[in-house]
């Protein structure tokens, strides 16, 4: 496990309209915002917009694709800022904030072109004789 | 729906700690299908969720929870009873905010999916980029053949959407009286005029009934050449006005015969004005009924 400060290779999310309405029907989040342009822009915003559940599973993706398919996701909190709209470009970057044993809380922050979209604590455990 | 406040508020907080419905059940048990589409659209490619050994993505909790397309059916309980409520009061729109999941034991293809959820929190009224409403605050536990598998805490904002851009209005009209009629006549036909004290020859300006100098009442005018210099600035930011695009600069323009006047630079970036800058008088008109004395930027 690597010393708390360190930090994780940023991961950049081009935010296609696909990405945003394929996270929404693979959620089962069916709320229109999320795929439907016209009823988006009725109810105030310029676009459809990511779902919270994408974001999620966007955010647990970042920190298991770093610590490998052993690591165990324990604790996934999420806030979100600015919403995710297509065409922007999301840039996940995550920095260890301590370390237990096998378990390490790393802090994320997802930021878009308007500005931070989402920030999180995850807590990851891996094992240790499998360690990448 | 008209309420006093900390009725409202008492009403609101009277749901929490309530369960939200009676128990649910998931549509469909933890399967293979679900969390290859689930990776498909993550661009997730871990071994974990492939193969005879596949668990579910974590983060998939709430999905397995979800009443899709078809509903869960009958869901009527304290929880859409306090949507109702909030819609009534005239937050009729809703954004999720925060979500917490605590992960016990993975998930796996077969799993079946109960959950309860309780109202944990109803907040205050807050005012917030996107409207006043409340944070609703709801934790749910999710079981898998009857076992707690985790818990998911979802807070979502219910609100009145604010008002979005104001409407490109109208710049708003000058406050003209007997003692400033003269300055506008003036402006209308391109000309600015400048006060003088026919005492002391003091110029001034704003326009005023009296000399600041001497306190003498008579007066005469002057035109002012047009030349003059940035004399300090602003640069407005927020709040956003109608007929106004921020960001935009407020200067106050030293005159060449001495008075000074609050002004806009035009002809240069906002973030290029510079104290000192020589300018040049020009009028620009804004509608067919407001012409304004503005200063532009001359190239050094």
């Amino acid at each position: 496990m690597r010393p708390a400060g360190s930090e994780l290779p940023p991961l950049e999310i081009p935010l296609t309209r696909t990405l945003i309405v394929a996270g929404a029907i693979a959620s089962r989040d069916y709320q229109d915002v999320h795929h439907d342009p016209g009823s988006a822009r009725d109810k105030g915003s310029p676009d459809v917009f990511m779902n919270i559940l994408t974001t999620n599973g966007l955010v647990g993706r970042y920190i298991t694709d770093h610590f490998g398919p052993t690591a165990v996701l324990r604790k996934v909190a999420i806030r979100l800022g600015v919403p995710n709209y297509p065409g922007d470009t999301m840039v996940l970057t995550g920095r260890i904030e301590e370390v237990d044993g096998d378990t390490a809380t790393v802090r994320v922050v997802g930021a878009n072109g308007l500005g931070t979209h989402v920030t999180g604590t995850v807590t990851v455990t891996v094992p240790e004789e499998a360690r990448p | 729906m008209e309420m006093r406040a900390d009725d409202r508020q008492a009403r609101l907080a009277s749901y929490e700690g309530l369960p939200a419905a009676a128990t649910g059940t998931g549509r469909d048990p933890v399967n293979l299908p679900m969390i290859r589409h689930w990776c498909e659209a993550m661009g997730d490619t871990s071994p974990a969720y492939r193969g005879p050994d596949a668990i579910a993505p974590p983060t998939m909790l709430q999905a397995w929870t979800m009443a899709g397309l078809s509903g869960h059916g009958d869901r009527s309980g304290p929880y859409v009873e306090l949507l109702r409520l909030l819609d009534d009061l005239g937050c009729t729109s809703v954004v999720a905010t925060d979500c917490e999941q605590e992960y016990l034991r993975p998930l796996r293809p077969g799993d079946t999916i109960t959950f309860d959820t309780v109202i944990e929190s109803v907040s205050g009224r807050k005012t917030t980029r996107l409207g006043t409403g409340h944070f609703v605050t709801t934790r749910t536990d999710v079981r898998a053949d009857g076992d707690l598998a985790g818990t998911h805490r979802f807070r979502i904002l219910k609100y009145a959407p604010a008002r979005t851009k104001a409407p490109a209005g109208r710049r708003p009209r000058p406050v003209v009286n007997r003692d400033n009629a003269g300055f506008w006549q003036g402006v209308a036909e391109h000309r600015l005029l400048i006060q003088r004290c026919t005492g002391c020859g003091t110029p001034r300006h704003p326009w005023l009934p009296g000399c600041n100098a001497c306190g003498g009442l008579g007066w005469d005018t002057f035109e002012a050449g047009g030349e003059g210099t940035v004399h300090s600035y602003v640069v407005m930011h927020h709040p956003p006005f109608p007929a106004f695009d921020p960001p935009y600069a407020v200067a106050l323009v030293q005159l060449a015969e001495g008075v000074r006047m609050v002004s806009n630079v035009i002809g240069v970036p906002y973030d290029k004005v510079r104290i000192g800058m020589p300018v040049r008088l020009e009028f620009a008109a804004c509608d067919d009924e407001l012409t304004l004395p503005v200063f532009r930027a001359v190239a050094a």
